[in-house]
Formats: C-alpha cells, structure tokens, sequence
C-alpha cells in the first residue's frame, strides 16, 4: 500500500516550475488532499511586472487558498506559499519567510534555485522538493542542494512536460528519486498526507 | 559552489564591526549569507583570505560594502503606489504644509528620488520640497548623485512610467549621451544626498514622508523593529512612512504607533508620539 514508502517525519514540500508548468500545478492544488499536513512553497517563473492575477488563478482551484508572504511572515503548516512577482523567495532558520531583490539568477526572479537551495539548508533531510515543466535550467542545482542534505526529490516525467528542459537538467545534475507524471505525484502527496492521519 | 557556516559568517560580521564600524551582525541570514558566498566567488577568495583582506587593506572595505548590499531598484517601481502617492498621500501632507520635507533612506542608485522629483515637478510644487537621500554604500550614493542609468535600464523604467501615467514623456526628462540616459540636474536642486547608515546612524532630522522600500527586508526582526523606531523619531506626528509592496510592520513592537493608510501599497502614518 504504501508505495513510495513514506513516513511523517518530513517538514515542508518546495515546488519549482517554470514554462508549461502551471496546468500541472493547478492539478496538484486541487486534488491536494484536505487539511494537508505540511506546508507547500512554490517558486514558479512568472511575469516580473505583473503583481495580481498569478496567485489568483492558481487559488481558484485550489483546496486550499494561495497567498503570496510578507517578508518575515511564519511558514505555517499546511499553508500554501507563492513566490511573489519580481522576488526572490527564501526561508530562514527560524522559519520565516525572507524576500529579497537581489539580482536575477537564471534569468530568473523569483529563482527556483534560491527557494529550493534555502528550503534546503533550512529543512534538510525533512524535505521533499518537486520540479514541474519549464524552458530553462533553473532549480536545477537547487534540487541538487535538496539531494546533497539527504531530502526527497521528485520531478516530472519529461515526456509529459510541455517543456522538459527543467526536469531534464536535474535529472542530469543530481540524484532524483522520482520521475513521476503528474496525477502520480497527486498520488504522491496523497500517500504522504496517510502518513499523518 | 562553497558554502559558509554561520560561524565563519559571524567572523566576517565582527570584524567588520571591531574595525569598520558597519554592522551586519543583524542583517537577515539567508540573503546576507548570499551576497558574502557571491563576493567569494567575484573576487575568487575563501574565508580565510577575505578576513586577512578586510584586516589588511583598509579601502577594500568600501568594495566590500558595494557588493554586499543589493543595489538592485527602479524608476517609479511598482506605479500604483506612486499614484497613490500623488494622487492621496501627497495631497494630504499639502492640506497642512505648503512646504515639506522627504526622505528616502537606502535610495542606492537614485531612480527612487529621481522619479519622485519626476512626479512633483509634474505636480508642480518641486520647489516646496526639500529631499534627503541616503544610503550606506558610498559607491552607489555616487551614482545616484550622477543621475545616469545605461539606456537597457529605461525600457522597463519607461514602461514604469507609463503605468504610473506621468503627464509627459520619460524622455521629457534626460537625454542620450553614448547608451547612457542623462537625467536633467536642474531635477535634483533640491535633494541632498548624504551618507547615512541606519543601524548605527543617528536621527538627524523630521520629515513629512519617509520611502524605505526594499531595504528592511534585509535585517531581521530584532533590526526592523530598531529602525522602525528612528524613523518614528524621524517623522512629524501624522508624518507617513513607505515600505515596500511585500514588507510589514506587524511583526515589530513600534507598529501600534503608526496605522495604515494604504494597506496594498503598504503606507503607513504615525498617530503616536
Ligand atoms: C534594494 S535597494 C532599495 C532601493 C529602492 N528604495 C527601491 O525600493 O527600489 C536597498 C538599499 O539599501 C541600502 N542599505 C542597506 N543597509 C543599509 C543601512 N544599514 N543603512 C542605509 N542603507 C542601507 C543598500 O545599500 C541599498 O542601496
């Protein structure tokens, strides 16, 4: 039964995505399983001027309404976050959220790289990071961070993706536990929320 | 890619403290941490060597303060709160003083007080203004007193523009000289520019609008909160203050003195002494 072969003992979920990813992400949100135990991050690449609408469009279906943190605001569990427009989203020790303006990255801002590179350093072993559909190579090296501290790591079945440029790169970089399609990692997160109830 | 641990990282801090007077011991950790990995990896150093370095060379400090702090801003970034700005804030500071006074802490490269200039001269009233811009980083303070930007910058600032909808043209207001916008002097007769730091800075002056927009996102809560409460001295009872889009008072002690005006644009006025 239990496939993936989970247990409770992880803090956080980090989801990357960037180009294609975002049908993909609506899924997950909607079929996210009730009162989900852990809280979910997403960097997901988005127009750097456009403030509204985004985190909108992925609450509509969503089990659980997305917001988009204040600089310092708690991660709680079950809460589910989106790195807001022209960002970069971090998470500190303390388990706050951190904004910052810096640079781009990748091309990037909000970067993949640096939300799941800080998840990482935060959460170790007790993280599971996701990798969606996307044109480029960031997170990449993220999920690699992810694997270097012992974290679960899963991305999308490239012949699936609109895109598969992003999984692509990760599957190249680091180790990857999963390679899944989209309505498996559902199943994913499904199995998982099991092993909190 | 290397990485630091929090120890090497509180070195770094001390020393700069100890010799520099320059404190970071409170800067939030993920970005600060950041920027110290990425002045490694630029100037091809380790721990060990950038400590010898600001122990050995006095005037690779100012360097070092150049590319820790993140310079990264805009012309009339995120408009909406600049027509709130012109259209309610600044209306209401006019109601009880034709004169007034304007600070923005951490301007880094100037766009911020450039386009403020931009929009009170559009309202007319630039020569009732008297502006102060500061910033730790003497390099970049440099560099907004020179009121250039490459000209790859000014589509974007361009397009700010546009949705802020100013009266005239952006172009109205500097000229191109070798892929550099120019910005006209004549804007800036009244702003001064001044080096100033936050943390260990003193309170030198009263203001009816103090912008400090992206720049508390770099310390943590114990450090907000500090800051918050010179720019409370800072500001004249119903005075307003300005942070950016995604930042919030509610985490510090000194928010019950203030309320918000604009809670999208996150503008706040203090009612408490
Ligand atoms: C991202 S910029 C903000 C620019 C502009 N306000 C904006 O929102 O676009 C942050 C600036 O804060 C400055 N800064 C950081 N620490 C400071 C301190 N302790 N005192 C004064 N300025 C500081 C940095 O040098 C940098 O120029």
């Amino acid at each position: 039964m239990n496939k993936f072969n989970l247990n409770n003992s992880y803090k956080a979920v980090v989801i990357g995505g960037s180009a294609g990813s975002f049908q993909g992400m609506i899924k997950i949100l909607s079929q996210l399983p009730k009162n989900f135990p852990l809280p979910i991050i997403m960097a997901l690449h988005r127009l750097k001027h456009v403030r509204h609408g985004f985190v909108e469009a992925l609450s509509i279906k969503s089990v659980v309404p997305v917001t988009e943190p204040y600089d310092k605001e708690p991660v709680k569990k079950g809460g589910v976050y989106l790195a807001p427009a022209n960002y970069h989203m971090s998470v500190e020790l303390g388990h706050t959220f951190a904004l910052s303006t810096e640079e781009m990255v990748n091309n990037s801002r909000p970067a993949i790289d640096i939300t799941l590179g800080s998840c990482a350093y935060v959460y170790k072993d007790k993280l599971i990071g996701i990798l969606l559909s996307g044109a480029n190579k960031d997170g990449a090296l993220g999920m690699k961070h992810i694997t270097d501290k012992g974290g679960l790591t899963i991305v999308q079945e490239p012949s699936e993706c609109m895109i598969e440029t992003m999984p692509k790169a990760a599957l190249a970089l680091t180790k990857i536990d999963h390679v899944l399609k989209v309505d498996q990692i559902v199943e994913f997160l499904k199995e998982l929320d099991k092993q909190y109830k | 890619m290397q990485d630091i641990d929090i120890a090497d990282l509180k070195k770094i801090t001390e020393l700069i403290f100890q010799k520099y007077r320059y404190d970071f011991r409170n800067y939030a950790m993920s970005s600060f941490k950041r920027r110290v990995l990425r002045i490694l990896e630029l100037k091809k150093l380790n721990v060990e060597t950038l400590l010898k370095k600001l122990n050995d060379s006095p005037g690779f400090i100012y360097e070092f303060l150049d590319e820790l702090t993140v310079n990264v801003t805009e012309m009339f970034r995120d408009p909406g709160f600049w027509r709130i700005l012109r259209e309610e804030i600044i209306p209401g500071i006019l109601l009880n003083h034709k004169q007034f006074k304007i600070w923005h802490a951490g301007c880094s490269s100037g766009e911020e007080v450039v386009s403020m200039c931009i929009m009170l001269k559009e309202m007319g009233i630039l020569q009732d203004v008297t502006l102060i811009a500061s910033d730790l980083d003497t390099t970049i303070l440099e560099r907004a007193k020179a009121a250039t930007y490459t000209m790859k910058n000014m589509e974007l600032n361009e397009k700010n523009y546009i949705r802020f909808q100013g009266t005239g043209n952006l172009k109205d207001y500097y000229t191109e000289e070798n892929g550099v916008a120019v910005f006209d002097k004549t804007l800036l007769a009244n702003v001064s520019f001044r080096k100033h730091d936050l943390v260990l800075g003193e309170v030198f002056n009263k203001f009816d609008l103090i912008l400090c927009r992206n720049v508390m996102i770099y310390f943590n809560q114990t450090l907000q909160n500090e800051v918050l409460k010179k720019f409370h001295e800072s500001l004249f009872k119903y005075g307003y203050l300005a942070i950016g889009s995604k930042e919030s008072l509610i985490w510090c002690d000194y928010a019950s003195r203030f309320i918000v005006v604009n809670n999208e644009e996150k503008i706040y006025k203090k009612i408490k002494d």
